[in-house]
């Protein structure tokens, strides 16, 4: 992503009227560190260097900005991001049986990435599906009612090399 | 598209709209594609429906729209004009709904809903139990139109609130109408909306900003999602009715980064309403301007607190503030702006009271709490998923009319309302009217409108500690009392549901969530306790026989207990002895039975036993460290 090309007045729509400077430069920093996630899976510190310069805010208070939020990360991420939810519907029917059996099969933790980039494991509030539960979603795409059997067949769409399972 | 250059214009177009827009007698298939319904195979579905329809059926309709709510047995679909309710549907049952629905006009009995195998079908969506007790008013449109379609809203009277508002009334009287219906914030806390918009009418200053939260974050609650991605723009009508009311000149819609259908579809619904001039600068010719976008979180649930989210829309660290000044307030809004903040259901129920007047609005609900309320049901109910009802009506029709009961035919036990920051209801409460002031009287709160429904087999301990994790988790950190409080208690029961729980925890739990619930600096904190004090206050026994009897009744925290195997019952299949990590499960010529000195109480032979032959009791005599045989 090219940092120097954004337009601050752009990217915030037409409240910049009533607006100052430093006002304007913040208020698009949230959705500029979401389009960098977009584009390079994670947050890159060379990046976030650059956004710095051109925003003219310290790169100490980007990251303060960025680590407050759970979705941003700081290290590369897995091909396909696993979320198992763990809201009240799915934990009642039980989401944590699949996350032990994701965790028991790839040996990571919620949280964590496989060394090969592979998959990265997390555990998510809710994805609003509860009807479904217990859900896990495979980047964007939502599997629902998850029981023994179909944790099996999760894992083979997980080990599935470069399909298209909706990729970012 | 041209831009609607008076009122005029808008009428003509929307007299149009109805006339083109689904015409009579076309034969047309309403399919939901919610997230639900997708995730179900709803795209594949109509995929092969349009290949199934091919040209022979060419003026056959496919309107895909957003979720009916009956998520637990999508995809769901709608025909019409036989009206027929299908749910189920597979993509192999393209060719019977073609053949015998389109061209025949007889329903495909296998899709229809049934209760039971020994029960009639039901035809119609009017008559399947799910929806016989629901009044549509803030999903009104969710099943009807195609949330990417404007002129699908408009056809169905969409934006005619707003042009009543623009052409007749003034903002004073927009503002009255909504005071006089008596709205209550559907966000949770049931503060009227009439009040709030006041507030910031009155606040000093020419430029204000009206804000939707949609970032709704409690487990197990959905409803917002699907106003957002079902009917956009009844949102966007709503936000410019208060906007025409409080004077406001920009508006937000704050929503979560985990819904990407809502924020697509709201962009879209953005993007479209400002080509036809219903957004943007002079709405429909008149004087009156409103430019709405969309702002997007990060994954932080207490930005759905008001000064929490502000700061996000700011670009800050989410970290709510002491108020006052409120939002309402020159310097408590963003920017510094007066705001107004409403939840998104709340702005979904303006445009039908300004269209239908406050006085059809108070009709419908109780005195105090008029409207309806969407739920999110579920848990162990038959029937889960989105539920618009009538203030008034009681949790025991919401849950056994409705929902169908429990599932498996197991005993109702508890009924969570409100989420995180909600409580847990008791039996005696089935006969409760739901409205915001009987749950925070019962204890509980009506929240966002979460309901998740627990049977026998769920443990209130352990829920309220999966609650707990939960907004331990997300404390932002700001104020000690949550921060450290919220880690305390979840230490308490950790302990308490893992059999390690002594003598005075108890006391010590409803103590450090007392302090919690007063101390904290915002809702996120002083919710947090509410799980522990109505499950402690309802539930109290159980609590007792976790801590001094080692036993859990819902038999689903390990670690407590004693295990034995009912010999009577038991078949000598072995499985418990091969699940058991710790040898515990011995053989002998005619049965099994396990050793006490080296049972860890893991549940392991538990789950595996197939016929339930080994029994959970009360206490323990022995244990590993009391004997210090097996080490």
């Amino acid at each position: 992503m090219n940092i120097d090309a954004i337009d601050v007045n752009e990217s915030i729509g037409l409240v910049s009227e009533v607006l100052n400077g430093h006002d304007k430069r913040k208020g698009i920093l949230v959705s500029t560190l979401h389009k960098i996630q977009l584009e390079n899976g994670y947050l890159p510190e060379d990046i976030l260097r650059a956004l710095s310069r051109k925003l003219s805010i310290p790169l100490a208070e980007i990251y303060s900005v960025a680590s407050f939020y759970k979705q941003f990360h700081f290290s590369p991420r897995g091909k396909k991001i696993v979320r198992v939810c763990t809201g009240t519907a799915c934990h009642v029917r039980g989401g944590a049986k699949v996350e032990n059996a994701l965790k028991d099969r790839y040996h990571i933790k919620a949280g964590q990435t496989t060394p090969d980039l592979k998959l990265t494991l997390e555990t998510v509030g809710c994805v609003g599906c509860c009807g479904l539960a217990p859900v896990v979603t495979i980047n964007e795409e939502v599997m629902g009612t998850i029981g023994p059997k179909k944790i099996k067949h999760l894992i083979n769409v997980i080990d599935e090399e470069g399909v298209a399972h909706g990729e970012n | 598209m041209e831009k609607i250059k008076s009122i005029e214009e808008f009428n003509n177009l929307r007299l149009l709209l109805k006339e083109e827009v689904f015409k009579e007698g076309v034969p047309r298939i309403r399919m939901c594609c919610g997230t639900a319904c997708t995730a179900s195979g709803s795209t594949k579905v109509v995929a092969d429906l349009e290949r199934e329809l091919g040209a022979e059926h060419k003026s056959v309709e496919i309107v895909k729209t957003g979720c009916q709510g009956f998520c637990q047995q999508g995809p769901v679909m709608k025909v019409e004009p036989w009206g027929y309710y299908y749910q189920k549907v597979k993509n192999s049952d393209a060719h019977e709904i073609v053949s015998s629905t389109i061209s025949g006009g007889f329903p495909v009995r296998k899709l229809l809903y049934r209760d039971s195998v020994a029960t009639q079908p039901c035809e119609m969506m009017e008559t399947v139990p799910y929806y016989k007790k629901q009044v549509r008013i803030a999903l009104k449109n969710n099943g009807l139109i195609d949330p990417r379609q404007i002129y699908h809203y408009i056809a169905v009277s969409g934006y005619t609130a707003l042009a009543k508002a623009l052409s007749a009334m003034t903002p004073d009287q927009v503002l009255q109408e909504v005071d006089n219906a008596n709205l209550r914030g559907r966000g949770g806390a049931g503060f009227p909306a009439g009040q709030k918009w006041r507030h910031s009418k009155k606040a000093p200053g020419t430029i204000k900003f009206v804000i939707a939260n949609g970032d709704e974050g409690d487990p197990g609650a959905f409803m917002d999602r699907s106003i957002m991605e079902g009917d956009p723009h009844g949102l966007l009508e709503g936000m410019l009715l208060c906007a025409y009311a409080i004077g406001a000149q920009y508006g937000f819609v704050y929503v979560r980064h985990e819904y990407p259908l809502a924020v697509v579809n709201l962009k879209l619904a953005i993007k479209q309403a400002e080509e036809i001039g219903l957004l943007g600068k002079n709405i429909m010719g008149t004087d009156f301007s409103c430019q709405i976008d969309v702002r997007e979180g990060a994954g932080a649930f207490v930005c759905g607190e008001s000064t929490a989210l502000v700061a996000s829309i700011e670009g800050d660290r989410g970290f709510p503030r002491p108020r006052p000044p409120r939002l309402s307030e020159p310097g408590g809004g963003v920017w510094g702006f007066p705001s107004n903040l409403n939840n998104i259901e709340t702005y979904a129920c303006v445009p039908p009271i300004i269209e239908n007047g406050a006085a059809w609005f108070k009709g419908i609900g109780t005195e105090n709490s008029p409207g309806t309320k969407v739920f999110a049901l579920t848990g162990k109910v038959k029937n889960t998923g989105l539920v618009e009802v009538p203030m008034g009506i009681t949790l025991r029709e919401i849950i056994f009319d409705i929902g169908g009961g429990i599932l498996d035919g197991k005993k109702f036990k508890a009924v969570q309302t409100g989420g995180p920051s909600g409580g847990c209801l008791p039996e005696e409460f089935l006969d409760l009217k739901v409205d915001f002031d009987s749950l925070t009287k019962a204890g509980s709160m009506m929240g966002s409108g979460g309901m998740v429904v627990m049977d026998e087999d769920t443990c209130v301990v352990d829920v309220a500690k999966f609650f707990l994790s939960f907004t331990k988790e997300e404390s932002c950190g700001k104020c000690p009392p949550c921060r450290i409080g919220t880690y305390q208690m979840l230490e308490i029961l950790e302990r308490v549901t893992t059999g390690k729980g002594v003598p005075g925890d108890i006391e010590r739990l409803e103590k450090i969530a007392r302090l919690v619930k007063k101390g904290s600096l915002c809702g996120l904190g002083q919710g947090a306790p509410n799980p522990i004090l109505s499950t402690l206050k309802y539930f109290r026994e159980e609590y007792e026989e976790h801590v001094h009897d080692k036993y859990c009744r819902a038999k689903v925290c390990s670690g407590l207990g004693s295990f034995t195997i009912e010999h009577s019952e038991c078949f000598l299949c072995g499985l418990c002895k091969q699940a058991c990590a710790f040898h515990a499960v011995k053989e002998t010529r005619r049965s099994y039975f396990i050793d006490q000195s080296m049972c860890t109480k893991c549940k392991a032979c538990f789950m595996a036993c197939p016929i339930g032959a080994v029994k959970i009791g009360k206490g323990t005599r022995y244990t590993r460290e009391k004997t210090g045989i097996g080490r």
